[in-house]
């Protein structure tokens, strides 16, 4: 059982920002991921401010103009099974699909998906790393098996989101409210790396909670996919992924973003990879340049060097699919 | 709690399931949490201080509970060692093995994974609560005919897991069953019993249905 702490219901976003701007108190949604961490003494809470009776925060709505809204508590099973969502953004649907298991889908929401803690071993574990404000990363003598191998700094932690990499490449935008009002930020700059910060994984300050995630309308020729390779075919996170978003007229690919996941400490965007497809029919040729570009500039660790030739075999796999 | 009583050959006058509550809740427990809700009234459970206890009332198995919970407990924690509601295993207690799963309006959940005061106000099914009086349930019923398990210990969360399955997918494809019970360990490795065991309550269900 975890550390004792109290508990609030916010009634208001404005409500929840304001608690949750104290010192010491965490937002609980779905509480899949925080309810570990604090069992197993990851990080203290003096106060949990649940979110869970805040109605605007649910559900899928369509934005007027055109694409869709989806508020942060809406559940990853939820997301998964909308129909517009599996028609218009197959890689998020996929994504979303591709989360643990059918409990931990129908309870974890689509904000907790993107703002869960990473889960590297000596993270979780009885390691004062530098990530919880230590000194030393037990990772870079210790055993890389799930490790990065982009994007590290003094920390090789893996973002485990798999609706994180989707909602890159669909150049989505989150709304975030906070105690002096809103603001939009793209997908794309809503995580931060190890050399920004070595204790927090996004964006957001205290007092700060993410209230939807705006998806633009697809435009015409849009294919999309998401790929998840892990050590069982369920209940477990990505050792490599992949979201694919490409846009093809008259046969050749007009634009792509290619998003991997379980590689970095961020969903990796690789515009190498892109401007291998960009203007180009998707034929085997540009496939293999893509792939090849994607693990361009990869520094594999002790354990994990197997994540270069599978993310290559994911980019392969997930661009000539799309190709047909 | 019911008091134990000894023989002359030293033998309790436990059942198996109190000495098992005795034992088991006698590490975690404190002396003043010690007392079951049902008989709270009598006996005085320690009254909230400082506002660490909240007050809930929780609808499990149809059945009404209202009684003072912390807000670190975990529905499982509630189910098993303050309500005496045994069928809810508890395995990892970090959502990694599905022993625990139940029914959160008709939603299939981790219940190590859920607080109890989030649990508040809706219906929670337990495998207890599957059953009609003595008559077991379509899904316990098809679990015994496909003699869907060895030791027993995940059965309870396979049985919810199958349950919410049916009730989403009355029809579902093999694919559909290995998914709907994809979040469920079975460490002896029945799986290929319990994913018939799920197609043969959809045929006990269909039938039923008429």
């Amino acid at each position: 059982m975890s550390a004792k702490f109290s508990y609030q219901r916010a009634v208001s976003i404005k409500d929840a920002a304001e608690a949750t701007g104290r010192p010491g108190t965490r937002i609980l949604a779905g509480g899949t991921d925080l309810l570990g961490c604090l069992r197993d003494g990851v990080f203290q809470t003096n106060r949990l401010v649940s979110i869970n009776n805040i109605k605007e925060l649910k559900g899928i709505r369509s934005r007027p103009g055109g694409g869709w809204r989806i508020g942060a508590l809406t559940t990853l099973t939820e997301v998964a099974e909308h129909r517009q969502i599996l028609e218009s953004y197959p890689v998020l649907a996929q994504a979303a699909a591709s989360v643990a298991t059918p409990q931990l889908r129908n309870q974890g929401t689509l904000g907790g998906n993107l703002c869960q803690r990473p889960r590297c071993w000596y993270f979780r574990g009885q390691f004062q790393c530098r990530r919880k404000g230590g000194e030393t990363c037990f990772a870079e003598a210790g055993q890389s098996l799930y490790h990065g191998i982009f994007g590290a700094s003094q920390c090789y932690i893996v973002h485990p989101s798999d609706t994180a990499p989707a909602l890159v490449a669909l150049d989505a935008k989150v709304s975030i409210a906070g105690r002096r009002g809103t603001r939009l930020v793209p997908m794309s700059s809503f995580f931060v790396l190890p050399k920004d910060s070595l204790v927090k994984e996004n964006v957001l300050e205290p007092g700060e909670l993410i209230t939807e995630i705006l998806l633009d309308a697809p435009l015409t020729g849009t294919r999309s996919t998401y790929r998840k390779v892990r050590e069982r075919a369920s209940f477990d996170f990505a050792l490599a992924s992949a979201a694919v978003v490409l846009v093809m007229a008259e046969g050749k690919v007009r634009t792509a973003r290619i998003v991997l996941g379980g590689v970095a400490p961020a969903p990796w965007r690789s515009t190498e990879a892109e401007k291998a497809v960009v203007g180009k029919p998707l034929d085997a040729a540009a496939v293999a340049a893509a792939a090849e570009a994607a693990v361009k500039g990869a520094v594999p660790m002790a354990d994990n060097g197997y994540k270069v030739p599978l993310v290559r075999g994911i980019l392969e796999e997930t661009l000539t699919a799309l190709s047909a | 709690m019911e008091k134990p009583t000894i023989d002359s050959q030293g033998h309790t006058g436990l059942s198996r399931r109190s000495f098992v509550n005795s034992v088991a809740t006698g590490a975690a427990a404190e002396a003043a949490v010690l007392t079951l809700p049902g008989a709270a009234a009598q006996t005085g459970t320690k009254p909230p201080q400082d506002g660490e206890m909240v007050a809930v009332v929780l609808q499990i198995n149809g059945r009404t509970h209202s009684m003072n919970v912390e807000p670190r407990w975990t529905l499982q924690y509630v189910l098993r060692d303050r309500l005496g509601l045994m069928a809810t295993k508890d395995g990892c207690e970090r959502g990694e093995c599905g022993a625990c799963t139940v029914l959160i309006d008709g939603i299939s959940r981790y219940s190590c994974l859920t607080l109890a005061v989030e649990a508040a106000g809706c219906q929670i099914t337990t495998v207890e609560g599957l059953m009609n009086g003595e008559q077991l349930g379509t899904v316990q019923q098809a679990f015994i005919e496909e003699d869907a398990f060895q030791c027993g210990y995940c059965t309870p969360g396979q049985v919810v897991s199958v349950e919410a399955l049916l009730r989403k997918t009355p029809e579902p494809t093999f694919e559909q069953i290995r998914e709907g019970v994809s979040g469920n360990l079975c460490r002896c490795g029945a799986y290929n019993h319990i994913f018939r065991a799920a197609q043969r309550a959809a045929e006990l269900r269909k039938v039923g249905r008429g």
